[in-house]
C-alpha cells in the first residue's frame, strides 16, 4: 500500500495510547456513557452558548492532561477528522447570518471530536465492545465488530502485500491500467477475506462455537 | 460524506436514528433467518475488507485520489441485508475508533451510507439483472449503474437532513451535495464494477452464491427497505419538495430507472395546478438530473463492455462461458 498505507497504520489505526493514569483505569463502560452524555449536551446547546462550549473544551483539556496521552498526538487526529469537519460547515455560509453558525458548529464539532479522539485514545476498541455488549447491543453486532476489529490489521497487511507484489510485476502507468490493477487486488483481496472467513468459521466450531 | 457531530438538530438525530435503528432492526432479523452460519463470520470479515479496501486510495487526476465507499460491492457481494450490517460496523468503528463521523449523527450517517446507499444501489442491480437476464454483462452494468445511484441517493438524504437541521440552506446543500456526488459516484461505479468484475472472474460461484440465499425472500426484504426508505424520503426530502415536479424528478433521479414512469405520475394528481409553479429553473434542474441520470446509465453501458471486451486470456482459460 506504499505511503498512504504506512501513514494510516501509522496514525489511523492506532489510537489507543497506554500511559498509567485515572483516565485510563476508569471504568470503560462510564467513560463511554461520559462521552456520549458530553456530546450530545454539547449538541444540544444553543448555538450561542459560547459560555458552556468555553467550560467544555476546558473539561476535555483537564481530562487529556490528566489522561498524560501528549496533545500532540491528540491534536494530530484531530487534524486528521477536521477537514471532513470544515467541509460540511462551508456549507452552512452560504446563509442568512451564515458566519456565526459557521463559527458556532465548527467549534461543537470540534469539541465533540475532541472529545471522541480522546476517549478513543484512553479507552482501548475491546473494552468499547464489552461496554456495548453489557448496554444489549444486539450480539450479531458486538460479534462483527469484533471479527472485524481482530482481522483489520490482518487484511491490512494483507493488502499491502498483495499490491507490492502486484507493483512489482506491472510497469504501466497508463490509468486505466493502474485502475483496473488497484481493483484486481480489492477483488483477489474480497476472495481471500472470504476464503479466510470459511476457515475461521471451521477454526471456531472446531473449539465448540454454536450459533 | 460522514455528518460530524453538532451540524444535526434534535428532531433530525432522532428521526434519523430511528428510521436507521429500524433498519439495522429488520437487516438482523433477516441475516438471522436466512444468512448460513457458516457465511457469519463473512459479516464481520467483510467489514474489515470495506475498511480496507476505504483506505485504498485510486489516483484520480493531478494528485488527487478518490476511494471506494464500498456499500453497494457489499450489497453485491453479500446480499443487501448483509450488506446493511456491514456498512453499519463500518460506521461504528470510524466514529468509536477514528472520530470519523458524530456519535449523535451516526445514525443519520447509517441512515445515508449503511441503509439507503446498499439498498437503493442493490434494487437498481437487482432489477437491471433481472431486465438483461442476468448474464455477467447485466451484472456489470446493473453494479455500475446502482453504485452511481446509490452514491447520488445518500447525498440527497444526506442534503435534506442537513438543510431540516437549518445547517445549510436546501437550495445550497442539494446542488451542492448532488453535483459532487454525481461525480464521486462515476468514480465509486468504476471501482465498484471493477472489483465486482474480478470476483465475477475469480470465483463466480461467491456472487451466485450471494445471491441465490437472498434472492427468495428478496422480494419481502426489499419490499421491508423500501417502505423504510420512502419513510426516510418522506422525513427528510419530501419537506423541501414543494414544487411538486421537482420532488418527484429528485425521487426519480434516486431511484434511477424509475424515470421511465415519471411522466404520468406527475401528470395524474398535480396536473391542473402543478404547470403554474413549475418555474424555468425547475425544469432545468430536473432536466438536468434527468440528463445526468441518462449519461450515467450510457457510461455504465459503456464500462461494462469495456470491462468485458478486455480480458480475452482469461475468457479463453475459463472456458467454459458459453
Amino acid at each position: 500500500m506504499g505511503k498512504t498505507g504506512s501513514i494510516f497504520a501509522g496514525v489511523l489505526l492506532s489510537p489507543y495510547k497506554h500511559r498509567a493514569s485515572v483516565v485510563h483505569s476508569f471504568p470503560p463502560m462510564a467513560k463511554l456513557i461520559v462521552a456520549v452524555l458530553f456530546v450530545v449536551a454539547m449538541v444540544l446547546l444553543p448555538r450561542d452558548a459560547w459560555g458552556a462550549f468555553a467550560a467544555g473544551a476546558g473539561a476535555l483539556l483537564a481530562v487529556a492532561l490528566v489522561s498524560r496521552v501528549g496533545l500532540g498526538h491528540l491534536l494530530a487526529r484531530l487534524i486528521l477528522v477536521e477537514p471532513f469537519v470544515l467541509c460540511v460547515a462551508g456549507l452552512s455560509l452560504f446563509q442568512p447570518n451564515g458566519f456565526w453558525i459557521f463559527l458556532s458548529m465548527l467549534t461543537r464539532s470540534t469539541l465533540c471530536l475532541f472529545c471522541m479522539v480522546l476517549l478513543s485514545a484512553t479507552t482501548r476498541f475491546s473494552d468499547i465492545l464489552g461496554a456495548l455488549w453489557r448496554l444489549r447491543v444486539p450480539p450479531l453486532i458486538v460479534t462483527t465488530l469484533a471479527l472485524m476489529y481482530r482481522y483489520l490489521f490482518l487484511i491490512f497487511e494483507e493488502a499491502g502485500r498483495m499490491h507490492r507484489a502486484r507493483a512489482s510485476r506491472t510497469f504501466s502507468q497508463s490509468r486505466w491500467f493502474v485502475w483496473r490493477r488497484w481493483a484486481t487486488v480489492v477483488g483477489h483481496l474480497f476472495v481471500r477475506t472470504s476464503s479466510r472467513a470459511e476457515r475461521i468459521y471451521d477454526a471456531m466450531c472446531a473449539r465448540g462455537w454454536r450459533t | 460524506m460522514h455528518i460530524p457531530d453538532g451540524f444535526l438538530n434534535t428532531p433530525t438525530v432522532l428521526a434519523s436514528g430511528a428510521v436507521a435503528m429500524a433498519s439495522v432492526g429488520v437487516a438482523l432479523r433477516i441475516v438471522g433467518k436466512t444468512f448460513p452460519a457458516r457465511r457469519v463470520p463473512l459479516i464481520g470479515l467483510a467489514a474489515a475488507f470495506v475498511f480496507a479496501a476505504q483506505m485504498i486510495n485510486f489516483p484520480v487526476a493531478g494528485g488527487t485520489s478518490g476511494h471506494l465507499i464500498g456499500g453497494v460491492l457489499a450489497a453485491v457481494l453479500l446480499g443487501p441485508s448483509a450488506a446493511v450490517l456491514v456498512m453499519t460496523c463500518v460506521l461504528v468503528l470510524q466514529c468509536f475508533m477514528f472520530a470519523d463521523g458524530g456519535v449523535t449523527a451516526l445514525g443519520a450517517n447509517a441512515l445515508n451510507m449503511a441503509v439507503v446507499a446498499p439498498v437503493v444501489g442493490y434494487a437498481i442491480y437487482r432489477a437491471i439483472c433481472k431486465l438483461t437476464g442476468g448474464g455477467l454483462r447485466g451484472i456489470l452494468i446493473g453494479t455500475a449503474f446502482g453504485a452511481w445511484c446509490s452514491t447520488v441517493a445518500a447525498s440527497v438524504i444526506c442534503a435534506g437532513e442537513l438543510a431540516l437541521s437549518g445547517s445549510a440552506a436546501w437550495g445550497v446543500a442539494l446542488p451542492a451535495m448532488v453535483w459532487m456526488h454525481m461525480i464521486i459516484g462515476l468514480g465509486e461505479a468504476l471501482i465498484t464494477t471493477l472489483v465486482v468484475a474480478v470476483v465475477a472472474q475469480l470465483r463466480p460461484e461467491l456472487l451466485l452464491d450471494g445471491d441465490k440465499p437472498v434472492s427468495h425472500a428478496g422480494y419481502r426484504e426489499l419490499l421491508g427497505y423500501g417502505v423504510l426508505a420512502s419513510l426516510g424520503l418522506a422525513i427528510f426530502v419530501a419537506p423541501f419538495a414543494c414544487p411538486w415536479p421537482d420532488g418527484l424528478e429528485k425521487v426519480a433521479q434516486r431511484l434511477g430507472i424509475e424515470h421511465l414512469a415519471q411522466a404520468p405520475l406527475v401528470g395524474w394528481p398535480f396536473a391542473d395546478y402543478a404547470s403554474p409553479h413549475i418555474s424555468s429553473a425547475v425544469i432545468s434542474t430536473g432536466l438536468a438530473g434527468c440528463v445526468g441520470v441518462v449519461v450515467a446509465f450510457g457510461l455504465a453501458w459503456l464500462l461494462a463492455r469495456a470491462v468485458m471486451l478486455k480480458p480475452i486470456i482469461e475468457r479463453n482459460n475459463s472456458g467454459q462461458n458459453r
